[in-house]
């Protein structure tokens, strides 16, 4: 067969750029349209934002590998700044071992015996709020509070030092970029957050029945060795934090800015699971990764050669209009199957489950207990090279009929 | 670690009425009674993942399914491998295969599933007993492909019955094939291993891997892993045939047509399952079974969560029964 390749456009875009970070839509928009394939003139890498190009990148790991790193250093060349994640930094064959070990634990059905626990940590945490009043900060009083609350013991990590765990995903999700004033900033200080994440990862600090101590129990059966289930406990800590913060965040942001669409949340309950997922694929929690090819890859008609960084926008691919019609808009009446705010493919998130069962916790418990949702203020945006997150997200409620507020 | 070329790209998903289809796109003969079958999808469209020791559930067009282990490459994203050895002694599926199966032939599958992974270890002992040595050929590539010491103990009748001997004979001495007409019966005893860096992988008929399980594993090692052939259904009911699905909490209930999936068919009348990979890997669609026997064609369920079903993935699994009772 031969292809006929197209020349591939170049843009001068800079997907790091506080003014792209700040509001990626219109580049995204911008890149989309440029071609199935760009190449990014000011890191010298290939990049796709149509969901095609990005669901074919994500789900050929034989062509384009995460071993030489997800972000925009290439191991082979460059240190990495942390030993390689064994789950995301990594390819088959020695991706299996660990794959399989965190898949099991963290399926749906192992799930299960967590989410009435966590239904009531998310209801009580509503109440906490509701006691104290009608207006508060949807990041800093709910989203960041209930992760926090739920996920660390279910990890099984210690006490006192949690503070470290949402300023080490931070900075991990900021190492995937280049050295901007995001990485070099916290760089500077990062060092004993590092060494308090890797202590938590070791065997004798792990409470006996949490997911930690069940990765070691894995290497106790010889399905993974003893020097990796440290690393594997740290991959839970390191994307199972500001990841799920941020989901949580996309769906109260939905639904406070959708008043019809929650009204038709409350009426109808079933639409729970599918209103988390539209909120992802519209806020892609995680924005972008990149991919590094092992052979010349032909992708959409563009020949991409070996050793090459490719950039797969999943927030764009998430709003394509090829892919998704009247993409911008939150539609409970859609069916968001399929994308891929969580990935696709052999590296798909391990924890979307956790994701799902934490937002819709929250969601069921705000739908429990509250009869409306509005924003006070703009929300403001928190900045990170590969989250889009928020810093602020003032928010008043009004209790359902029935509750009362101090 | 990866091959120097790769193909144009096989298209990224597959239409759901191809899913779980397959066709045979290559046959040739390895040994005496074993066929070697390449089955590909009828687009052409990219097979879910698998690994080495994984397995695939193939359905013939009357419904049986017999499991083959893969044997193939999987950085050939779009092919799997199998070989079938005719038993004389079976049920008739794997003679169906070899009479039947040519080039152009269509069948199902179900998985890929995988209960005989591959642990990082240092070093290997694989012991293969005849069509055995199926589930071990991708692990010893994979071996060579880490740069890992391995030996293989390739037991048989006679060599005219051993699969894949061109292949083995490349890796010279790590290979000792061992047959019962040239020099009696093996030693299985000698080659037990006595340093506990050394895993054990064994994959062939039921004495032989009793033998092996029977292996005290070294202080500090662990014990040997075996691959079973087990005995799939023997009757029809895996046949692509329309059932009934009733959801129960919202009270709908539809008849899931031959060529389409039981979420496609629970959309039409507005019953929500949200689904993110369709190839029965990544669990999203997970739903609880309240009645009936679902035909579990996913990679997630184990033997016994298979035998319990008190759930399944209804982007690719389908009914065994006339109906099908889900919490949806």
């Amino acid at each position: 067969m031969t292809l006929a390749l197209s020349p591939t456009p170049v843009s001068s875009i800079d997907p790091f750029s506080n003014e792209f970070l700040a509001d990626p839509l219109p580049f995204h928009e911008q890149l989309r349209e440029l071609g199935p394939v760009v190449f990014l003139d000011a890191y010298g890498v290939y990049a796709v934002a149509r969901y095609a190009e990005v669901h074919r990148c994500l789900t050929d790991w034989q062509a384009l590998q995460s071993g030489a790193g997800v972000g925009l250093s290439n191991f082979t060349t460059e240190k990495p700044w942390r030993p390689p994640s064994l789950l995301l930094e990594a390819d088959p064959p020695r991706h299996d071992a660990p794959r399989a070990v965190l898949s099991q634990l963290l399926s749906q059905r192992r799930l299960r015996v967590l989410e009435e626990d966590w239904k009531a940590d998310a209801a009580q945490l509503i109440d906490e709020l509701l006691g104290r009043g009608t207006e508060f900060d949807a990041i800093a009083d709910l989203a960041e509070v209930l992760p926090l609350r739920v996920f660390p013991d279910a990890v099984g990590i210690g006490k006192t030092g949690r503070e470290h765990l949402l300023p080490y995903g931070d900075f991990a999700f900021n190492a995937f970029g280049p050295q901007n004033e995001l990485v070099t900033v916290p760089g500077a200080t990062i060092g004993p957050t590092i060494e308090w994440i890797n202590t938590q990862c070791l065997r004798q600090n792990l409470t006996a029945d949490g997911f930690g101590a069940q990765i070691w129990a894995a290497a106790d059966r010889g399905e993974i060795t003893p020097t990796q289930a440290p690393l594997i406990v740290r991959s839970m800590l390191t994307a199972g934090v500001d990841t799920t913060v941020t989901g949580i965040a996309a769906i109260v942001h939905a639904m406070a800015t959708n008043p019809q669409e929650w009204e038709r949340l409350r009426a109808d309950r079933s639409l729970l699971p599918r209103a988390f997922e539209e909120a992802v694929r519209l806020e892609s929690p995680v924005q972008t990764f990149f991919r590094t090819t092992t052979v010349e890859t032909v992708v959409s008609g563009t020949a991409i050669p070996p050793g090459e960084k490719v950039l797969m926008f999943l927030g764009a691919a998430n709003r394509d209009p090829r892919r998704w019609p009247d993409p911008d808009r939150f539609d409970l009446s859609r069916d968001p199957s399929g994308h891929v705010a969580f990935g696709m493919g052999l590296h798909q998130c391990v924890g979307q489950h956790i994701a799902r069962l934490e937002a819709t916790a929250v969601l069921g418990a705000l739908l429990d207990r509250v009869a409306s949702i509005e924003l006070t203020a703009a929300p403001t945006r928190h900045l990170n090279n590969t989250l889009r997150g928020w810093e602020h997200m003032p928010v008043r409620v009004s209790p359902s009929a029935g509750d009362t507020v101090a | 670690m990866t091959p120097q070329t790769i193909a144009a790209p096989p298209p990224a998903v597959a239409s759901p009425a191809a899913r779980r289809s397959i066709v045979v796109v290559g046959r040739r003969t390895l040994a005496d009674n074993v066929v070697e079958l390449s089955l590909s999808r009828p687009d052409g469209s990219r097979l879910p993942d698998w690994a080495p020791g994984a397995h695939i559930d193939v359905v013939l067009p009357d419904g049986r399914t017999r499991q083959y282990s893969l044997c193939g490459d999987r950085w050939d994203a779009a092919t799997y491998r199998i070989a079938v050895q005719r038993e004389s002694g079976g049920r008739g599926g794997s003679a169906f295969l070899h009479d039947n199966a040519g080039v152009g032939f269509g069948l199902s599958f179900g998985g890929p599933r995988n209960n005989f992974r591959l642990a990082p270890a240092t070093d290997h002992l694989f012991i293969a007993g005849g069509i055995g040595i199926t589930p071990l050929l991708p692990m010893i590539r994979q071996a060579e492909l880490l740069d890992l010491p391995w030996r293989l103990l390739y037991l048989g009748r006679s060599r005219s019955r051993l699969a894949y001997l061109d292949e083995l004979a490349a890796y010279g001495a790590r290979v000792t094939v061992h047959c019962a007409d040239e020099i009696g019966r093996a030693e299985l005893d000698a080659w037990r291993p006595t340093d506990p860096r050394v895993r054990v992988y064994a994959c062939g008929p039921s004495r032989l891997l009793d033998a092996v399980q029977a292996w005290p594993p070294p202080p500090g090692g662990f014990p040997a892993k075996v691959e079973r052939f087990t005995a799939a259904s023997t009757d029809g009911s895996h046949a692509e045939s329309a059932f009934e699905v009733v959801a129960a909490r919202s009270g709908a209930t539809v008849t899931v047509a031959r060529d389409e999936t039981i979420v496609a068919a629970l959309g039409r009348v507005g019953v929500d399952v949200i689904t993110s990979c369709a190839q029965g890997v990544c669990g999203t669609c997970e739903t609880d079974v309240l009645d009936g026997r679902p035909d579990h064609r996913d990679s997630l369920l184990d033997d016994a969560e298979r035998a319990a079903s008190l759930c399944m993935f209804p982007c690719v699994s389908r009914s065994l029964g006339p109906r099908l009772v889900l919490d949806a």
